[in-house]
């Protein structure tokens, strides 16, 4: 994250030494993007905040563990519809992993968690338009069903 | 009656809705100041905090970068690496582009929109987003921290392979002319 400040920065700085005026037009874009985007995005993660609210990791333990069909379907299911930040959804995996989980629903979870965002659909159709959120996303669960067939496959 | 309502009640909550469910949360985790024990409310208000910070630390730099690359880089540079006719050459572009960031998805949208902008061909910026969510390395090191380097390095090695051909497919199923809303958006540079 800080790099990602330093990197700004410097950019920044280097742009203003090189032609004022460009450099007014570029934070003048950005800043209307950014300020444009807040409140769909603040709707967004507030549905996504009482979403995982109401999902404990109990639940999700027992919907995850086990063998069969169903906790592969619901990985994916949770996955596609949550929206966890890495540093929670890695060591949540973890712990999955340790109460019974297998290789391919963790894969399955993993997958269709970074790949599929359906609360963030709304957000994303504004960017794209709904019909090519819709099919990205779609494609992307297909994609996260692929990826978790194959994690079984190699790490049989 | 009824249906004037519920249309009354729509209008209402019509393009208000983010503005909405942000009230709801923070009600809701208003209620459970005093009553100690209003868990849902407290853990509602938890993530919303926690989301807030990510999004204040990652979304303003990323805005100003993609507000420079619009002034600075050349249309021209994009169309040629990644371009209509850049063919396979762009793929690895994109992944080093995606592979260096960090955050949430959605940070990558305006990239993407950016990207396309500058005449980055469709199957370009979908690869651009399939690499963002499958292997950026900052998130690729967490991995490897809690589930270990082969389930880490199996899931990427396979992911690469479907997202690029995923991204082929969304290209092919929009229609040729299709454009993103968000490209007609802050049309207000002549220098596009």
């Amino acid at each position: 994250m800080i790099s990602l400040w330093i990197i700004t920065a410097v950019a920044l700085v280097v742009s203003l030494a090189a032609d004022r005026r460009k450099t007014q037009a570029a934070v003048l874009k950005g800043l209307k993007m950014f300020v444009g985007v807040i409140p769909m995005l603040l709707g967004v993660l507030a549905a996504v905040s009482l979403v995982l609210a109401a999902v404990t990791p109990q639940m999700l333990e027992r919907l995850l563990s086990g063998a069969g069909l169903f906790p592969f379907l619901s990985a994916l299911g949770v996955g596609g519809i949550a929206l966890i930040p890495g540093f929670i959804a890695y060591p949540l995996a973890a712990l999955l992993r340790q109460n019974g989980a297998s290789v391919p629903v963790l894969a399955a979870f993993i997958t269709s968690l970074m790949m599929v965002g359906v609360l963030t659909l709304p957000l994303e159709a504004r960017y794209f338009g709904w019909r090519a959120a819709l099919l990205r996303n779609g494609l992307a669960f297909c994609g996260a069903v692929i990826v978790a067939v194959g994690m079984a496959w190699v790490l049989r | 009656m009824s249906g004037t309502v519920v249309r009354k009640m729509r209008k209402a909550v019509g393009k208000g809705w983010p503005w909405f469910l942000f009230a709801m949360v923070v009600i809701l985790w208003a209620y459970s100041l005093p009553h100690a024990d209003f868990a849902f409310g407290k853990k509602a208000g938890e993530n919303l905090a926690s989301f807030l910070v990510e999004m204040a630390s990652v979304l303003p730099p990323m805005f100003l970068l993609v507000g420079l690359f619009e002034v600075w880089v050349p249309g021209k540079v994009i169309e040629r690496y990644a371009g209509l006719r850049s063919g396979m050459r762009a793929v690895p572009w994109m992944i080093l582009l995606a592979t260096l960031q960090a955050g949430p998805l959605y940070v990558a949208f305006p990239v993407a929109i950016g990207l396309w902008r500058k005449g980055c061909a469709p199957r370009n910026v979908f690869i651009y987003l399939g690499a963002f969510s499958a292997m950026k390395i900052p998130m690729l090191t967490f991995e490897v921290a809690f589930l270990g380097w082969r389930f880490s390095l199996a899931r990427t090695l396979i992911s690469i392979p479907v997202f690029i051909i995923l991204a082929i497919m969304v290209e092919r199923l929009l229609p040729a002319d299709f454009r993103p809303p968000a490209l007609e958006e802050p049309s207000d540079g002549a220098d596009a």
